[in-house]
């Protein structure tokens, strides 16, 4: 089998990796690019463990080939934090301990900051809908829904 | 599996026609991928259509309609205002299909090639008068939406054709249309009952309409009776009887761990009713 040379933009840093066509991107990103963030819940795009951006578009990286990453820009939760500083999601999601075991929360980080890039005031039936792709077996969901929430609140006064 | 990008239609029908084992074309990839996970369906070659120039394009055609690129994905059509202005009821069935992330990548023309009787956006489409551009080894045509689906899994295209776009005729004035599902949560499930309806209006009375359900047949229906029902009336309460029982009369569903035969032959008459009312107000609105 052979592999394709994949070049892309990932978290803003040019990177090429070879991918087998078979591979998802999700293989790509955690097995040649080594961003483990993403994570692999059900594989068939039903959990939304393993969502990122492509450019600026939320999907499941588990249903993306990685040769279909050519030339695309793609944000992962790696690429949330700016290097100590977490994203205003991410401490939110601290405070609220909008959290558990933790599997979920780097797909529905992703998620929920796409979210706000086109609604910076969700309602919150509006924030359960967009994350209903995103399953948590943890927190019942209304921590998440709260963090949520309260980023984006931060997020407007910032702005 | 081999992975190809063509750059041009032409290209693409070339490649499958060349092909000998199974070859499966890929837009948004959230039935094809799922497929090749599961080991359900390998191809032996992949042809990916995403990095031909004009099949992502949402643009208005001449005669005032719309052409919908086959990869044009479910997201970008919600973000489409003047296509949403025009037919809600064909947008809102699309973005029924799976999660935000599904959104983000799923196509019309996937989720009919796909060919589930459940598909949530062909009703909508049908029901729209929507038809769609089929390019194969034989050259081009223009088939209407409800003559592709063969039965569950299946659909009349021959081997090495696909679809290159959804036409969407002009809305024109005082029309509307509307897709409603029932399904027993309230997000991320396939459709128990699908029913699309578009009509047209003049003043009060309806003129024109077309009615189409899904997940009670083995392929999305068109129901000529049940359009028949509503044309000439003002969709008062014997004109939604009518509806409802003409829509009830043509469900041939089965019973499965969604629902009961019996349970879709009344819910598709509810949502017919409800799904009408929606079509008629839209019409009435944009009348204004």
């Amino acid at each position: 089998m052979s592999r394709i040379h994949v070049t892309a933009t990932v978290n803003g840093d040019a990177v090429e990796f070879l991918a087998d066509p078979r591979d998802s991107l999700l293989d790509c990103l955690r097995d040649q690019l080594n961003l483990t963030g993403s994570k692999e819940g059900c594989g068939t795009g039903d959990c939304g463990a393993c969502s990122v951006t492509v450019d600026g578009t939320l999907v499941c990286s588990c249903l993306v080939l990685g040769v279909e990453a050519q030339g695309k820009t793609i944000e992962t939760v790696e690429g949330l934090a700016k290097g100590a500083e977490l994203h205003p999601l991410q401490r939110k999601f601290i405070e609220h301990a909008a959290l558990q075991c933790g599997f979920c929360t780097p797909g529905i980080l992703v998620a929920a900051k796409a979210l706000l890039a086109e609604n910076p005031d969700p309602t919150e039936t509006e924030i359960r809908f967009w994350l209903a792709g995103n399953l948590c077996r943890c927190t019942g969901y209304d921590k998440i829904i709260r963090a949520v929430q309260d980023a984006a609140a931060e997020m407007r006064g910032a702005a | 599996m081999r992975y190809h990008a063509p750059s041009s239609v032409a290209e693409a029908v070339k490649l499958a026609a060349g092909t000998t084992g199974i070859t499966r074309f890929l837009s948004g990839g959230t039935d094809v991928l799922v497929q090749l996970r599961a080991g359900m369906v390998t191809p032996d070659d992949l042809i990916d259509l995403k990095k031909i120039p004009g099949l992502h394009d949402i643009t208005k055609t001449a005669d005032g309609g719309w052409r919908i690129g086959a990869t044009v994905s479910g997201a970008e059509m919600r973000r489409h205002a003047a296509l949403c202005a025009d037919w809600p009821g064909v947008v809102e069935g699309m973005n029924l299909v799976g999660s935000t992330q599904v959104q983000g990548r799923a196509t019309l023309a996937g989720n009919l090639c796909n060919g589930s009787p459940a598909a949530d956006s062909v009703p909508g489409m049908v029901a729209a008068g929507a038809r769609v551009v089929v390019t194969g080894p034989n050259g081009t045509r223009d088939v209407a939406v409800e003559d592709i689906p063969a039965g569950p899994g299946r659909t009349k295209l021959q081997p090495g054709e696909m679809i290159e776009a959804v036409l969407l005729p002009p809305r024109g004035t005082q029309g509307g249309d509307a897709y409603l599902r029932f399904i027993p949560r309230t997000e991320m499930d396939i459709a128990v009952v699908g029913v699309g309806i578009s009509l047209t209006l003049d003043g009060d009375k309806v003129v024109s309409a077309r009615v189409s359900l899904g997940a009670v047949a083995p392929t999305v229906l068109l129901v000529d009776a049940a359009a028949k029902a509503i044309i000439g009336t003002t969709l008062d309460e014997a004109a939604l009887a009518a509806l409802a029982t003409a829509v009830r009369a043509a469900a041939t569903p089965i019973s499965d761990k969604r629902g009961t035969a019996e349970f879709r032959k009344e819910v598709v008459g509810v949502l017919a009713g409800r799904a009408a009312r929606i079509a008629y107000d839209r019409a009435k609105g944009a009348a204004k």
